[in-house]
């Protein structure tokens, strides 16, 4: 494993399989953990310069149950530049010498940038539009908590693909296992370059073509906020890129749905399919303590 | 003044298709002689084994001064010019205030005059402010030393300012350059798009940006006869529009950068912003195509863009970086790898490219070897081996991503107007 985690594009197969193991060992138990002293003495900032509480929090606990002092710094960067803050913010965090930094920013690249002149470890969690990492490992997790593997599967990724970071993480870690991968959205959000990123991918405007068969339906948020432009009719996007319950007759028997959240009920999936028995989202969510505790305690342990 | 007698080199001067071993003499800032044997009261310069050119001319750099100053002046821009083997130098307007009246242009004729070792024949805005509504005073500025029109880096979109422009340049003998890029289709862009930029998740210019606007202007430049360049031309189609507008004689000509003839999206390590300019460096296709419209005599000159920014402008996050390289003292090393040792053109092609061919262009009376010219000279090496250190550099700007890059031929000695002014130590 390379000095920090910028991305899953350029992890093996065999290192996304290790953090997936050690996962399963935290999985368990999550209300009567005991505090582990891995990381006793070490001390990881979060550094949010984009807003998030799950990711944040997850990474938070993730640090305590570990042992590990957590600071998180949320700069709002309203005022400043970002880009002024992010030079100003190197050498501050220099001098704080941290063990590892987390970082969220909403420039794709930002913590590559970071990684180049910080001689500290640096954890993505999630950069513009580029990947989430955490979150794509968080997501296998999640899937081999409920299937034996994950080859052979079919997975759908619907939505506003080509602004979404989760969307990157994921096709990059499942393209690695051999998963069959079908890519939905409105065509200005799906461009057919996306189908030659990794191996194994395809491209279809039909929610009903990429269901058919699926292993698991993710559905991706609707980022109004990474719009730059009307790129597509917003008022008929659930019409025809909504998860409804008609639509899970087409998918695998026992088809899992998944969701990154937040949820928009009723733009990119109706309330009843969001609160049913098939969908994961909670089980996401509590996976996501699991997996960074293996992503810190791999950098850092 | 003594002269200068440059003396048992190479000697290549496109212009009259010379190339043999011969002395060239310089007295009084012109050219006297050239030819075997010659003799005469002068400092001698011992060029054997080296390449004696006419004087390079790049026809596309961003001094910065005025306004910039930070990043670039005229004094450091053209002592990088020169340890580049250029001897002239043509400013874009984009300067604050815009090259846009005969003031700002008599400044810089002025600054240059003053504290520039090479000449400097500054280009002028098309429009006022480069704002692409209200024309430049071109007649004025011409006056004054403007040598061609452009609002580089802000293109005229409004389709019917440019067929004003293009008429009122003709009117003028100016040519009129434009950077081809519709605004509305880059917009937001900071890479070329294409699996790269999907892959790095960075937003895209698409090639489809630069072409719409090349092939609006061949037609408007059809319609108005006038003479039209196309600026760092970048793309596979963009190449094939202007190689037929030229096959059916419009006065239409095009330069390549040294980066877009070298390097392709994906050489760029992720999110080094020393890769990112506009246009962008585009696909391995698109290099193919500028190479091989290269060597089909499809492109007219080898300009830099050379962009200097400061060193806090590109240590930002990749999409807040601002765009643009530096280029003027690498240009002949890249040209030199990817033009003459592959093989794909010989020598004098290639100093034809930095001489005669944009000079003519700009109906600038530089770029060739013969009595009576400018006593402008580039000595060259094009088998030296030299590594591009930016410790060593002249430019106040270090946005270049040929630093540390080892290059096999380059120059040796820079003269202007019969005076060394700028020798490799």
């Amino acid at each position: 494993m390379p000095a920090g985690l910028l991305g899953i594009e350029d992890l093996s197969r065999e290192e996304i399989e290790a953090i997936l193991n050690r996962a399963k060992d935290y999985q368990p138990v999550q209300d009567h953990f005991k505090r582990l002293d891995i990381l006793k003495g070490r001390m990881i900032v979060n550094l949010f310069f984009e807003a998030s509480t799950r990711t944040r929090t997850s990474f938070e606990i993730a640090a305590k149950r570990l042992g590990a002092d957590a600071v998180s710094i949320t700069a709002s960067g309203s005022s400043v530049s970002k880009g002024e803050s992010l030079v100003d913010t190197l050498n501050t965090l220099a001098a704080m010498r941290p063990s590892a930094i987390v970082m969220r920013h909403s420039a794709s690249g930002a913590p590559h940038f970071l990684a180049r002149h910080l001689p500290i470890p640096i954890i993505n969690a999630g950069d513009g539009t580029h990947e989430h990492p955490t979150q794509a490992l968080l997501d296998a997790r999640t899937i081999l908590d409920l299937r034996p593997s994950l080859e052979g599967l079919r997975v759908a990724i619907i939505g506003d693909i080509v602004h979404s970071r989760v969307a990157r993480s994921n096709i990059y870690l499942l393209s690695k296992f051999g998963v069959d991968i079908v890519l939905c959205g409105p065509a200005p959000l799906l461009p057919p370059e996306l189908a030659r990123i990794a191996p194994g991918v395809r491209i279809t405007y039909d929610i009903r073509e990429a269901i058919r068969d699926a292993d698991v339906i993710m559905m991706l948020r609707v980022q109004l906020e990474r719009q730059h432009e009307a790129a597509f009719p917003a008022g008929e996007y659930f019409h025809f890129f909504g998860l409804r319950n008609e639509h899970l007759g087409l998918a695998r028997p026992g088809a899992i749905v998944m969701h990154p959240g937040p949820i928009n009920r009723g733009r990119e999936i109706a309330s009843e399919v969001a609160d049913s028995q098939v969908s994961a989202i909670l089980n996401q969510v509590e996976n996501g303590v699991a997996v960074r505790m293996a992503v810190l305690e791999r950098i850092l342990g | 003044m003594p002269g200068l007698l440059i003396k048992h080199g190479r000697v290549i001067d496109p212009a009259s298709g010379r190339d043999e071993r011969a002395d060239v003499l310089i007295r009084d800032g012109l050219i006297e002689a050239v030819g075997q044997g010659l003799d005469g009261s002068a400092e001698v310069f011992d060029a054997r084994g080296l390449v004696v050119a006419p004087g390079f001319i790049d026809m596309h750099v961003h001094l910065r001064e005025p306004g910039f100053e930070h990043a670039e002046t005229i004094e450091t821009g053209c002592r990088a010019a020169a340890a580049g083997g250029f001897t002239s130098v043509c400013p874009m307007p984009n300067t604050s205030p815009v090259n846009d009246n005969p003031t700002v242009t008599s400044y810089i004729v002025e600054r240059a005059s003053r504290h520039a070792v090479v000449n400097v024949f500054p280009i002028g805005a098309i429009t006022k402010d480069s704002a692409g509504e209200t024309l430049a005073e071109m007649g004025s500025m011409k006056r004054a030393g403007v040598a061609a029109v452009s609002d580089d880096g802000r293109p005229v979109m409004n389709a019917r300012v440019m067929r004003r422009a293009l008429e009122t340049a003709k009117a003028f003998g100016l040519p009129v350059i434009q950077h081809c890029e519709d605004l509305n289709l880059s917009a937001g862009g900071d890479m070329h798009e294409g699996v790269e930029s999907t892959r790095l998740g960075l937003r895209g210019i698409p090639s489809s940006s630069e072409e719409v606007i090349v092939a609006r202007d061949l037609l408007l430049a059809e319609y108005t006869g006038a003479q039209y360049h196309v600026a760092h031309i970048s793309t596979r189609r963009s190449i094939e529009m202007v190689a037929q507008a030229r096959s059916r004689g419009l006065a239409v000509t095009c330069e390549v950068t040294p980066h877009h003839m070298s390097l392709a999206d994906e050489d760029m390590p992720p999110y080094d912003s020393n890769y990112k300019m506009r246009p962008p460096l585009r696909s391995r296709g698109d290099v193919a195509a500028v190479v091989d419209a290269i060597a089909a005599g499809v492109v007219d000159a080898i300009a830099t863009d050379h962009a200097p920014h400061a060193g806090s402008e590109k240590m930002q996050e990749y999409e807040r970086c601002p765009f643009g390289i530096i280029g003027l003292e690498t240009a002949l090393g890249v040209a030199l790898q990817v033009l003459y040792h592959s093989g794909r053109i010989p020598l004098t092609r290639l100093v034809e490219l930095f001489t005669v061919g944009p000079a003519r262009i700009l109906k600038l009376d530089r770029g060739r070897l013969a009595p009576g010219a400018a006593g402008d000279v580039t000595v060259f090496d094009p088998d030296l081996e030299w590594t591009y250190d930016l410790d060593k550099s002249f430019s106040k700007s270090r946005n270049t991503p040929w630093e540390g890059t080892a290059f096999r031929g380059g120059p040796v000695a820079t003269i202007v107007d019969g005076v060394v002014v700028w020798r490799r130590d």
